[in-house]
């Protein structure tokens, strides 16, 4: 499922600019958007012009953010200003209830220290006897009100630019599961599934003894990235398969809960081409850390190109589920597909964890009956973590999947399952009656010297039990 | 002095005094009894989330993966926060009610003395039971102590566990603050008008008309998930009709008010602690009590704050927007009245002044945060990220725990007669405040940079931050042992206190003997000693 769009060079410096890149060359970028080190020259010119409280609350930034940022944190500050006008708004407003909040900040514990430095006992100071005074206490009501007032109106605009949603001229639906994403462009009737990049999953497991640092964007990089056009008004619609997600990009300002049985939205207009990259910002489960968002945003063609391209791909070789696949075909992908989805759980030997995940290496469901093995990873189990995968995994994932975890991991079934097969299954056709009324047009599913007549016999076996 | 409120002029009569061993625990109905075992839980329940949060920082010191497998990493955040909230704040706010306002109040114990002793009791066993999930099969609860669905649906057996001790918990509070209010206002020595009373027992009042309001709401929802997940009900469950969101709107309408359970009891204990340091009078009683107030009726129509991602209409995002903006007036004026109290005074820096000026400080910052967490259109920024976790952090740590460590120092010659050691003291206040901002300030910078929470493990921008903020959780957890060792040594000996402790201590507890007698005020204090003694 490889989608390899052309990107532009600007991409690739955008790219190449994010990440731990970024914190060793001083680029200082987030998720592809210039950030806070490369700001931070701009905001102490413009307040040291100024006089009086900015001095003051700036020297205060200062303080705390020059030092980070020779340290090196300068990607690691502050709120990306973003690639929407939304998100430079949100931006706007967030920093200016910062400094506002700073300002008060430090009148107020000005005020304190001052005190504290000049109304001490061990200074001769003699307690003064007030205890209420009506002006005071009514200014320093009515004075926060009147800047709250200041505040919400400029929130509330933002807020309603937010949600209105007109003028759309696409729509994304995303789907959230556990723990990946599903993303259907409804008007092109294409759709795909969107994981931790295969590499990531398997660096991120414990023990993997893998030097992060190698990763450009650990855990910050998918095998199938969002694609959207730029310049276009992108309503994103959010529900969940399971539990409730939220699908958050930083740089577009959008964060929306994906929920069970209902549809939320929002929308994004995204001014520059470029990669942007989000996490589930959701609690959902184990792997919630691990449920990584990236949206590439590209010129107008190159999205035509990227959905034609989508269109087309289930024509090829790699997608044809009629044909008969070979063993080493099917392993090899099946580890693949392993690697992304089941390793979490059942780790990278098949061992699982101890009175948490049961391990396949050696399994009764592994080394069982076949079908009930797929129908094991198809339906999941209830009442426990493993849930369903009928529609995550496609017909020549799980075949693979299924072949794999047979004859690796330590199991040696010979066996092999074809892609054929599942979709009978998915038909609801009980296999074993399925090769029976269909035994004449039945392709040889042996391949080399695997145990084929094993494989048909076992499963009409299963046929005739059921 | 203090004659009228000891009773140590009196005959001796055997029930007047602690039965031996064991028993006096677990039999007693004497409120000082009752608050030292509240105060000892707490403690306990202290290091035992403290540890959990040292798990979490341990595996978040670097990314990767080292040390847990992240469903404990999960189930570690879920039981830290409910550890926390529901084992060390609450009860230890509900052990220094029960020591001290039946002491402020002039009253001879709490109103409903075998109540008060079942309220306690329950609160063990209730723990006990939650603790054990960790070690049953299916593992402790991991969807977050906010337990929304369907997520936490999803846990093993255990979670009916988990339903269960939080319903003990539930009942536990309930009972506790029916005690308290009862006790205020039936118990209150004639004299001792409404407007008299410290601002801990207002403070205290209005907390348990919180509880009372809230508790039952939120265990009507736990309830709608135990029947969800066993007897196949399906409020939260789409397919079933019901709506998984209308969990979190019932969640934060008790959740949101409870927030406030946690401070509202700190702002009490930090106004009676200023105005002694500082020998002057609170600034503004009145306004503190109505603030107060105000808050507490705020604290009910703020809760879809934490939802503004869930998916409201507009027009109720705008309103939950100014609600909440509006409940940072009444705690602006709190701040103020509270260095206005400090202006002009005549300050020393005991301990107890220490922590409740870091408290001041600190929770401000926690409530400057908690004013940009309102715009909600940034807050769709902050929300889930670390720069919420920095907030509460700040509000709960340096803020409701301060409070707690200050009101420890504060009353503790008065509830074992001797003096603690005010070097220690100091060196656990300096090493505590250093490493708490060393460990909650760097999440503001991570989380606006886009670290979510409750995350095992992290991409490599965020690596030195998260590595600084585990260093300082090291020394804040490690700190708090400098103050086991303060309150043990205190316990055991030192220089005996007054019966004042401290020079500008102004209170009813502090006409009382120190150590204060296991009965106080069987007779009601004189007028004219209440007069004297209110702010």
């Amino acid at each position: 499922m490889k989608t390899d769009t052309p990107r532009s060079d600007r991409l690739a410096t955008l790219e190449d600019s994010s990440g731990l890149n970024a914190a060793v060359n001083g680029s200082g970028s987030l998720n592809g958007c210039q950030l806070s080190r490369s700001r931070l020259p701009r905001f102490f010119s413009k307040s040291v012009s100024k006089s009086g409280y900015r001095l003051f609350a700036s020297t205060l930034i200062a303080l705390l953010l020059v030092p980070a940022a020779y340290a090196g944190y300068g990607d690691a500050l502050n709120m990306p200003v973003g690639v929407t006008s939304v998100s430079r708004e949100v931006y706007g407003l967030h920093m200016l209830i910062f400094k506002v909040c700073v300002v008060i900040g430090v009148a107020v514990f000005g005020v304190m220290i001052y005190s504290m430095v000049m109304h001490r006992k061990s200074k001769g100071a003699k307690p003064a006897t007030f205890h209420e005074s009506t002006t005071v206490e009514i200014i320093w009501t009515v004075t926060p009100f009147i800047i709250l007032l200041f505040m919400a109106w400029p929130a509330a605009k933002v807020l309603i630019k937010m949600e209105d949603f007109s003028g759309s001229e696409m729509t994304v639906k995303i789907t959230a599961y556990q723990w990946r994403w599903h993303y259907d462009y409804i008007d092109e009737g294409v759709e795909y599934y969107s994981q931790l990049d295969a590499e990531h999953n398997v660096a991120r497991q414990k023990g993997a003894g893998i030097e992060l640092e190698r990763f450009d964007n650990y855990i910050k990089e998918v095998d199938n990235p969002l694609v959207l056009p730029v310049g276009k008004k992108i309503r994103f619609l959010h529900t969940a398969a399971d539990v409730i997600h939220a699908w958050w990009v930083p740089a577009l300002a959008v964060k929306k809960d994906s929920i069970p049985g209902f549809i939320n939205e929002n929308w994004a207009l995204i001014e520059e081409p470029g990669t942007y990259r989000g996490k589930c910002a959701e609690l959902c489960g184990r792997d919630h850390g691990f449920m990584p968002i990236v949206v590439k945003a590209v010129p107008q063609e190159e999205y035509d190109a990227f959905i034609q391209g989508k269109l087309s791909e289930g024509q090829t070789a790699d997608f044809d589920t009629t044909r008969q696949w070979g063993k080493s075909e099917l392993m090899a992908r099946g580890e693949e597909v392993y690697g992304r989805n089941c390793i979490g759980c059942h780790q990278a030997e098949g061992q699982g964890i101890a009175g948490m995940f049961p391990a396949i290496a050696g399994s009764d469901v592994a080394t069982g009956d076949i079908v009930r093995h797929l129908q094991t990873v198809m339906n999941g189990v209830e009442g426990t973590p493993m849930q369903s995968y009928s529609d995550v995994l496609s017909d020549i994932d799980l075949a693979s999947v299924i072949t794999f975890q047979r004859n690796a991991l330590g199991n040696e079934m010979g066996d092999v399952l074809q892609p054929y097969y599942v979709d009978r299954i998915r038909k609801g056709l009980d296999l074993g009656s399925a090769v029976a009324a269909t035994e004449p047009d039945v392709p040889d599913f042996g391949i080399g010297n695997q145990t084929d007549s094993n494989f048909l016999g076992g499963a009409a076996a299963t046929g005739a039990t059921q | 002095m203090s004659g009228y409120g000891a009773h140590a002029d009196h005959d001796e009569h055997d029930h007047h005094g602690p039965a031996p061993g064991l028993k006096r625990w677990l039999y007693t109905t004497n409120h000082k009894d009752i608050g030292t075992l509240y105060l000892w839980f707490s403690l306990s329940m202290f290091f035992i989330g403290g540890a959990m949060a040292l798990i979490i920082r341990a595996e978040l010191f670097s990314p990767g993966i080292q040390i847990v497998d992240p469903m404990f990493f999960n189930s570690m955040t879920t039981m830290h926060a409910i550890v926390m909230i529901f084992g060390l704040v609450m009860p230890a706010f509900v052990g220094l009610a029960n020591w001290m306002i039946p002491m402020m109040i002039g009253a001879p114990d709490m109103a409903l003395p075998r109540l008060n002793n079942w309220s306690f009791w329950i609160m063990p066993f209730a723990f006990t039971i939650l603790l054990s999930t960790l070690f049953m099969d299916s593992g402790g609860p991991a969807g977050g102590w906010t337990l929304y669905p369907p997520l936490t649906l999803q846990m093993g057996d255990s979670f009916a566990f988990v339903i269960f001790a939080i319903h003990f918990m539930g009942i536990s509070s309930v009972m506790g603050s029916i005690n308290i209010v009862a006790t205020i206002f039936n118990m209150r020595a004639p004299g001792m008008t409404l407007m008299k009373m410290p601002l801990f027992v207002w403070t205290w009042l209005i907390t348990a008309f919180l509880l009372i309001a809230t508790i039952p709401v939120f265990a009507g929802a736990v309830t709608m998930l135990l029947t969800d997940r066993y007897f196949g009900t399906s409020f939260f469950s789409a397919a079933g009709g019901g709506d998984p969101v209308m969990f979190q709107h019932i969640f934060w309408f008790f959740g949101h008010p409870e927030v406030y359970i946690l401070i509202l009891p700190a702002f009490g204990i930090i106004s009676s602690i200023i105005p002694t340091f500082a020998r002057k009078p609170l600034f503004g009683y009145d306004s503190m009590v109505y603030a107060t107030a105000s808050i507490a009726f705020l604290s009910f129509i703020v809760w879809a704050h934490h939802m503004f991602t869930t998916g409201m209409p507009l027009a109720a995002e705008l309103f939950f927007m100014f609600s909440t903006m509006m409940i940072s007036v009444p705690t602006g004026v709190k701040v103020f009245n509270w260095v206005a109290t400090m202006w002009k005074g005549s300050m020393t820096f005991e301990t107890p002044m220490l922590f409740a000026i870091g408290f001041v400080i600190m929770f401000t910052i926690g409530g400057l945060s908690g004013l940009m967490l309102a715009i909600t259109p940034a807050d769709i920024q902050y929300h889930d990220t670390y720069f919420v976790v920095a907030h509460f952090h700040y509000v709960l740590v340096p803020g409701a725990v301060y409070s707690l460590l200050a009101a420890t120092y504060y009353w503790i010659p008065k509830w074992t007669g001797n003096m603690y050691d005010e070097k220690l003291g100091k060196i656990h206040f300096w090493t505590s405040t250093v490493f708490v901002n060393v460990l909650f300030f760097p999440m503001h910078f991570v989380g606006l940079a886009g670290m979510p929470r409750r995350i095992p493990d992290y991409s490599l921008q965020f690596a030195d931050w998260n590595a600084i903020a585990s260093i300082g959780a090291f020394g804040f957890g490690f700190s708090q042992l400098i103050f086991l060792w303060v309150v043990i040594k205190c316990i055991r000996g030192g220089k005996k206190a007054t019966d004042e402790v401290w020079e500008g201590s102004v209170g009813l507890e502090w006409t009382v003997p120190s150590p204060a007698p296991y009965h106080t005020f069987e007779e009601a204090p004189p007028v004219a000693v209440i007069n004297k003694n209110h702010f």
